[in-house]
């Protein structure tokens, strides 16, 4: 029998994954419980399996021809969106990273600011890039040649398993900026502004499947994309066994997937260009100059 | 290429067909020439190469200051390249202005070697059509085996095919049997596309042979320009059946030269095309240093100029 | 009318003075190998031993590396970049000065044209020392940060394809950046890197700064599994390269791979047909098809297709097929009974898949490894020889209907190290130079090469970039 002074109770979440601009449930059926630092229950989390890092790679690739062919200007554009909407919720965003990493709110309210800065930092990247480190090369001979970054492909990012939205967005960013598409395995303990960053980007701008987000173990999910032959590059960032990291760049090799290595992160440090130009090919273009 | 007859039945056909043609890279066109550059003709194959080329030059004297004399001597060196080496074979034609061909034409008599004319106001070409056919009329009348007629530049850089084509095809009838070579003037036409173009218009009109240069211009003919050209009389042939000559004229004045052209036109029009019937150099200097060489190449020593006579 | 022979026309071989065995060089000075077996190369041109060459077994790559590492901290990575780039200058000039020579020593060991090796390698090889001279002072404007630094000792394993022009994309570089290096060529070809080893000396390069070491596949594997080593740069195929990248996991060391290639060379209806004829041949025929961007899959236009295949037998039948040191050979020796035997099996299952295959006729030699310039017509994407590097003389040649198809062909592919172009249609190029997931894109050309024009691949072509300002940046910390 309700009492009339109770708190109201509390809506449980069961939270999806993020896929090709839906968000469904694992195929697996798979949950788990997320709770927050203290150990107290926050919500349940979809646990995907390696049939959804199947769907979320298909849907990336689906999605890599639009993505990567809109002009920088546009995709520029689209991550400032994404930071305009971050910031609308900026109180949820803080309060989940207090809870998923066991700060108090004041002390989230900084690495929030500091993630949407750093969207709108890899935003305003997305029209210089090619102009720094791009070139048009001298060539001894009559030739106009000049060299053009472009995007890798579909990438892989095991994102950090710590700091879950300042870390994420500092993988995630400069990924996409270029024109990439990612499919991101969560932090697995702290995965809700993630899920949160999801609804942003269903809610602003970035056309689906540019980023797949899926919730669960990079343990378990790492060795499926790692191994997958249509994934051009994998971050190892999230990977914190060196054993596993390593069997993981192993299987890498497959196909030659350009692999950025686990290494100790200060995240608010100024990021520098280094994730920017992982996941950039450069490509030289050469011809004749005659009449 | 079945249509041939047809893309001349009108101005606009033929614009169209010439504007059809496939491009040509500059940047390519001269990188395969600088290949064939390339090739080393030693020994045999010098010696065939230099005697071919000594049969293949149309010894040319084209100067305000050319006078009967002048023309009398350029035969007898024609009949007799190196007076020291009997075995030096003939050159294909002696080649003058139109009021020397007559001179010409009597000391050449019983040697086979053909008197060419320039005509049609050459080398500028810039008079009336009735102008250039009667010039054209009085060489051959004169005995010309050979004319060698400049196309219209003005008209071709301005588009008007028509009239170019028109102009060589009464040339062509005012010649008569007298082989008509077509000088596009390569270096007034600048582009290689339009080096094709200009190819395809005169072979279209009627034309023996084209050939590069007046020698008045500069640049005269090049490896290039005569790959380009030698491409079109290879393509021509495909279409048609029929042979038409190249004649590289101006600026080729070492053995050397000689035979990087007869390389390229080896590999690229075909063996067919090695016969003065279908390839000529206009030249003068030319003559004495492929009898030097081919001195060299017989007796092992150098040779000086002082050996070899001057005209 | 006789026809027009070219008389032979060999190039000497008095220039070049190959010893009957030669050591490691290890440290500033040639050095017997401890453990590993001497082995002979050979001309394949004619099967005659050239030399017989030590094998580096694990104890020399470790002498090697150590080597290495002592230059790089004594003497190489603290010298100002002022004294690293007149050491490079040193280089350059000397291989300008000795450049007859070593095109000479190269055609013989390779078996490529003296033609290509004189008038294409070695100039590149120069130009190269000479490009990455100029940057050695310079690196903080190399957009690799304002304090860029050297990695350390670097392992490079080059191929056997352009013996010479790899060594210096690998070594020039690397030196510029304050490197040391240990530097293994293929084993069917170390002689010119042996007399490079020679011009280290006569440049009175610091010892150790470069050590170059022979052997096989096992020498090499040695010296990019070394503990000792930072960096690893490889040439090569793609699956000795992911191997490479398997035996790197969890190091710390650095890897730039640069692997293999089947590139499309893609022909519309509007191309300036001669020169497109020219660049097929160029693209599939230069250095005998050993080239890893070859243009090995023609794709023409269904609309020009009777026309351009024409154009191209009538061209290939003029090819010159013969003497490496012949100065008007256009196509040499394959390099080894090894890769001619995977050319003619890879050649055969293109036979019995159906394709059809023609070559011009040609007398090839009775000594040594010959393949004649081959093409098959009829290809279609699902065949072996449309899919697979043969790394040699032979060009799959398929057909599209529309820029789209052409590309969709052209990408469907696990490699992407180069493509080709050729049309008029200056909007056309641009679009399809967008399109095509490959490093290198030559539009109205093909198998062009410069130091200061970045090269490599995209997916299994590999990654990192050799040339340029971004070849630096594979040398660099960052």
């Amino acid at each position: 029998m309700p009492t009339k002074d109770s708190a109201r109770l509390d809506i449980r979440k069961t939270y999806k994954l993020y896929v090709g601009g839906a968000f469904p449930r694992s195929e697996s059926g798979r949950s788990y419980v997320v709770n927050d630092a203290k150990g107290k229950f926050l919500a349940n989390a979809s646990l995907a399996s390696r049939k959804d890092a199947r769907d979320a790679v298909v849907a990336a690739r689906k999605a890599f021809g639009g993505w990567s062919a809109r002009t920088a200007y546009n995709r520029g554009q689209v991550l400032y969106r994404i930071a305009e909407v971050m910031e609308g919720r900026h109180d949820q965003f803080s309060a989940e990273v207090a809870a998923a990493e066991g700060l108090s709110v004041a002390k989230a309210r900084p690495l929030v600011d500091a993630a949407i800065d750093r969207w709108v930092w890899y935003a305003g990247w997305a029209d210089k890039l090619a102009q720094v480190v791009g070139s048009s090369n001298p060539v001894a001979g009559p030739y106009f040649d000049f060299s053009v970054p472009e995007a890798t492909g579909v990438v892989a990012l095991l994102a950090p398993q710590d700091s879950s939205l300042l870390g994420l967005t500092s993988v995630l960013a400069p990924a996409i900026v270029s024109g990439n598409t990612a499919v991101v395995v969560t932090s697995f303990e702290r995965p809700i502004p993630a899920i949160t960053l999801g609804e942003v980007m269903a809610t602003s701008d970035v056309p689906g499947g540019v980023v797949n987000i899926l919730t669960g173990s990079a343990s378990e999910i790492g060795p499926w994309l790692a191994s997958h032959l249509d994934v051009n590059a994998i971050d190892l960032c999230g990977v914190e066994d060196p054993d596993e990291a390593r069997d993981l760049e192993a299987a890498a090799a497959e196909n030659l997937k350009r692999v950025r290595r686990p290494a100790a992160e200060d995240w608010l440090e100024s990021p520098g260009l280094s994730r920017l130009t992982q996941y950039l090919e450069l490509k030289t273009v050469w011809h004749p100059i005659g009449v | 290429m079945d249509s041939l007859a047809d893309v001349t039945s009108s101005e606009d056909r033929l614009r169209r067909f010439l504007l059809g043609l496939p491009g040509v890279d500059q940047v390519g066109a001269e990188a395969r020439a600088a290949t064939l550059s390339t090739r080393s003709i030693k020994t045999t194959a010098k010696a065939y190469a230099l005697d071919l080329a000594i049969q293949m030059i149309d010894l040319t004297t084209l100067e305000g200051q050319d006078t009967p004399g002048k023309v009398r001597a350029l035969c007898a060196k024609a009949r007799r390249p190196d007076p020291a080496d009997p075995t030096a074979p003939q050159v294909a034609a002696v080649c003058v202005y139109p009021d020397l061909v007559a001179t010409a034409k009597y000391e050449l008599r019983g040697s086979g070697i053909n008197v060419a004319s320039v005509a049609t106001a050459f080398p500028s070409g810039r008079s009336s059509l009735a102008i250039k056919v009667q010039d054209t009329k009085d060489a051959v009348a004169a005995g010309a085996d050979e004319v060698d007629m400049v196309i219209d530049r003005g008209a071709f850089l301005s588009g008007r095919y028509g009239l170019v084509f028109d102009e060589i095809a009464a040339i062509r009838d005012a010649a008569g049997d007298a082989h008509l070579k077509v000088i596009l003037e390569t270096g007034e036409l600048v582009t290689y596309d339009n080096v094709r173009r200009a190819s395809w218009l005169a072979m279209l009109a009627g034309a023996d042979f084209i050939k590069t240069s007046t020698g008045k211009v500069s640049p005269a003919a090049t490896l290039p320009v005569t790959l380009v050209m030698l491409e079109a009389v290879r393509d021509y042939h495909e279409a048609t059946g029929l042979h038409i000559g190249v004649k590289s004229a101006g600026g080729i004045r070492t053995a050397k030269d000689a035979i990087k052209y007869l390389v390229t036109v080896n590999e690229t029009a075909g063996p067919d095309w090695l016969d003065p019937e279908l390839f000529r150099f206009g030249a003068s200097s030319l003559l004495n240093d492929l009898l030097m060489q081919r001195t060299k190449l017989a007796t092992g020593h150098y040779p000086g100029p002082d050996y070899f006579t001057l005209d | 009318m006789s026809r027009f022979e070219y008389a032979p026309a060999p190039e000497s071989r008095a220039i070049v003075d190959i010893k009957s065995s030669y050591g490691l060089f290890v440290n500033g000075a040639f050095v017997e190998a401890t453990d590993g077996k001497p082995f002979k190369t050979v001309s394949p041109a004619s099967e005659e031993v050239l030399a017989e060459v030590s094998e580096a077994g694990p104890a020399d790559v470790d002498k090697a590396v150590r080597a290495a590492r002592r230059a790089y901290e004594k003497v190489w990575g603290p010298m100002a970049g002022r004294d690293r780039a007149k050491y490079l200058f040193r280089i350059a000039r000397l291989i300008q000065e000795r450049s007859r020579e070593l095109a000479v020593l190269e055609s013989l060991d390779n078996g490529k044209p003296i033609r290509e090796s004189r008038d294409v390698d070695l100039p590149l090889v120069a130009a190269h020392f000479f490009y990455y001279a100029g940057w050695a002072d310079k690196l903080e404007y190399a957009g690799a940060g304002p304090d860029p630094r050297p990695l350390g000792v670097a392992a490079q394993v080059i191929p056997w394809n352009f013996p010479l022009m790899m060594l210096a994309w690998k070594i020039a570089p690397a030196l510029a950046a304050g490197n040391t290096v240990v530097l293994k060529p293929a084993e069917t070809t170390p002689l010119t890197a042996l007399a490079f080893a020679e011009i280290c000396q006569q440049a009175d390069l610091p010892p150790g700064v470069v050590n170059i070491i022979t052997g096989a596949g096992r020498t090499g594997q040695a010296l990019v599994e070394h503990e000792g080593v930072d960096k690893v740069a490889f040439t090569g195929s793609t699956a000795v390269g992911r191997s490479i990248a398997r035996s790197v996991a969890g190091t710390d060391k650095k890897v730039t791979l640069e692997l293999g290639g089947k590139a499309a060379n893609i022909v519309f209806e509007d191309a300036p047909i001669d020169q497109t004829v020219e660049g097929i041949v160029n693209g599939i025929f230069f250095n005998q098809g050993h080239v890893c961007c070859a243009g090995s899959r023609l794709l023409v236009q269904e609309s020009v297709y009777d026309e351009v295949l024409a154009r191209l037998k009538r061209r290939m039948s003029t090819l010159r097929v013969g003497d490496p040191l012949d100065k008007n050979t256009d196509i040499g020796a394959i390099n080894s009974a090894e890769q001619l035997a995977r050319i003619r099996e890879l050649s055969q299952v293109g036979e019995d898949e159906g394709a059809e295959r023609w070559s011009p006729e040609c007398e090839l030699p009775a000594q040594g490894f010959w393949f004649p310039p081959t093409v098959f017509t009829g290809v279609s994407q699902a065949h072996r020889i449309a899919r697979e590097e043969i790394f040699g003389p032979v060009l799959s040649v398929l057909t599209f209907r529309t820029p789209a198809e052409a590309v969709e062909k052209a990408n469907n592919t696990p490699f992407g190290l180069s493509a080709g172009v050729w049309t008029d249609k200056g909007s056309r190029i641009l679009w399809m130079a967008n399109q095509l997931r490959a490093g290198v894109v030559w539009a109205n050309t093909f198998n062009r090469f410069d130091p200061s024009s970045p090269f490599g691949g995209y997916k299994e072509s590999g990654y990192g970039r050799e040339g340029g300002r971004h070849g630096l940046e594979a040398y660099l910390a960052h």
